[in-house]
């Protein structure tokens, strides 16, 4: 099918996404960076990953490459056996910033990739006012938003947009689920509070998902796999399976297994931070 | 509510005093008629002419409607255009600038030249007057649109025109609408300047000829009745800009919810 079938890692007829020896520099010349070094990742489908690491080490980076909203440098991002861009995978995307439209109501936000993704844009006009609307309103509930559809997004707080930003991540049921740190701004008990419809949600739709955060106990208690990072250039030192059965619990997380293993993702990624350079 | 009724009241009382001001300063002074006529005097003109005026400002408003509507698409169009290329922007704004610093009435003979006198020019004059503001409005609207925001329909795999109609165009919704409000004065003035300069209709030309036969008071009449159009066009886009972009100023009950 491809090159990648050289490779030596492991892979299964499951693999979803595959990133195949990829490098990503910045500029050129004596001001190039390199952002992400020689990368190799391999995804299985329903496949729940967290990438963890210092800020600055290419982590969003390769959510970028997989989504296709930037290009690699050297190497091949794959999805489903193809090449990104000619894919055609319905993508899913929820960043830290909520960034809903704000012309728009919470509901005509949360319907705004089935305005934009085949097959449903072809259906939009007919059932916007319907199923689509229903679907809508369906997941807004599941979020604990039911109710402010046609609020406004300043008229909600930054927990709520949050809410409503993961519904229109989800409401076109994507293969593929990126996650750019969506928790990363809210407070302690709105965060597990998500932490626990996210994973809910995913156990229902099984979504392939990519996490970026920087928190272990959220990788923790979301994924099932969770990669390592390091900086400059950005590598994946570490690909550890999270053994923890579901559905998890926030009390897990204190448990001395769960506890142990955070540590050790701690101690890896403060090792693998740049020795700090004195002035 | 009542606060508004207050506001309203006020600047109602204000409209009100400055024309009874004036009156009164043109009797404390003794002001003559070919100087500054009174404002009672003005509308007497107003209501006596009123037959004879009536067609021409019609001619006026026609006119400045058919430029404002052409300045309206050809600016939207320019300002697409620029704001979302970085090549269309770097070539066309120099040149659109140097347009706009071009003094409107000396397009006029030119346009009479090519068109003849009458309406064409009148529209084309409109035209040119309000396609500056509504372009650079547009442009810089959908210019400055947050890429976060871009960054979302583009992991959709949206494609550029998606994009521009989901979320440039709706962003850039109260640049458009307050260039508007500028673009349709504007559009008056441009009007009424090739009116004067080259025709044998509209307000532009009665004033024109009113002043030459030394009839102060209908020059006037036709100055308030420009500046009254003016007005109501300024207050009917105000009204559709807060139905339309609400969003922007944050209104609990806006229209298009």
């Amino acid at each position: 099918m491809n090159s990648a079938a050289e490779t030596e890692l492991p892979r299964t007829d499951d693999t979803f996404v595959e990133l195949e020896k990829v490098t990503l520099t910045y500029g050129r010349g004596d001001k190039q960076v390199t952002a992400l070094g020689l990368t190799d990742l391999r995804i299985d489908k329903g496949d729940f990953v967290a990438l963890v690491g210092p800020s600055g080490c290419g982590k969003s980076t390769i959510l970028k490459l997989v989504t296709g909203l930037i290009t690699a440098s050297e190497g091949y991002v794959y999805i489903a056996g193809r090449e990104v861009g000619a894919a055609e995978v319905r993508v899913g995307m929820a960043f830290q910033n909520p960034t809903m439209l704000p012309w728009l109501t919470v509901r005509e936000n949360v319907m705004m990739p089935l305005k934009i993704v085949p097959p449903f844009r072809q259906e939009y006009r007919s059932k916007h006012k319907t199923e689509f609307r229903d679907r809508a309103d369906a997941l807004l509930k599941e979020v604990g938003l039911a109710g402010f559809g046609d609020k406004h997004p300043w008229q909600l707080s930054g927990g709520m947009l949050q809410r409503a930003s993961l519904c229109r991540a989800l409401v076109h049921e994507p293969q593929l689920l990126m996650l750019d740190e969506p928790f990363g701004a809210l407070d302690q008990f709105t965060r597990e509070e998500l932490w626990a419809i996210m994973q809910e949600l995913w156990m229902k739709l099984k979504p392939t998902v990519l996490l970026v955060t920087h928190d272990l106990k959220e990788a923790g208690y979301l994924a099932t796999r969770i990669c390592v990072m390091t900086t400059r250039p950005g590598r994946i030192v570490d690909d550890a399976a999270v053994p923890f059965p579901r559905p998890r619990t926030i009390d897990m997380s204190y448990t001395p297994e769960f506890v142990s293993m955070t540590q050790r993702l701690r101690e890896l990624i403060v090792s693998a931070r740049p020795v700090k350079e004195t002035v | 509510m009542n606060s508004q009724f207050r506001r309203h009241l006020a600047s109602t009382a204000f409209i009100i005093g400055f024309f009874l001001l004036w009156e009164a300063l043109c009797w404390a002074f003794n002001v003559s008629d070919i100087v500054l006529p009174k404002p009672s005097q003005i509308i007497v003109t107003l209501v006596q002419r009123a037959p004879a005026l009536w067609p021409h400002t019609l001619q006026t408003l026609y006119t400045t409607m058919v430029g404002f509507a052409f300045g309206i698409v050809i600016g939207i169009a320019l300002g697409v255009l620029i704001g979302s290329s970085r090549i269309a922007y770097d070539v066309a704004y120099p040149l659109l600038v140097g347009f706009a610093s071009i003094p409107k009435v000396a397009v006029v003979p030119i346009f009479v030249l090519w068109f003849g006198a009458g309406t064409v020019p009148a529209v084309l004059t409109a035209m040119i007057m309000c396609i500056f503001p509504i372009v650079v409005n547009v442009a810089t609207g959908l210019a400055t649109t947050e890429p976060e925001l871009e960054d979302v329909m583009r992991a959709l795999r949206a494609t550029k025109l998606d994009i521009l109609w989901n979320v440039g165009l709706p962003r850039t919704m109260p640049f458009f609408f307050a260039s508007l409000k500028v673009a349709v004065t504007l559009a008056f003035v441009g009007t009424v300047i090739s009116e004067t300069v080259a025709s044998n209709r509209g307000i532009g030309n009665v004033m024109m000829i009113a002043s030459s036969n030394f009839d102060v008071p209908l020059v006037f009449a036709g100055l308030l009745i420009l500046a009254f159009l003016g007005v109501a066009l300024y207050a009917i886009f105000s009204v559709i800009e807060s139905r339309i972009t609400g969003w922007a100023h944050r209104k609990d009950n806006f229209a298009m919810g």
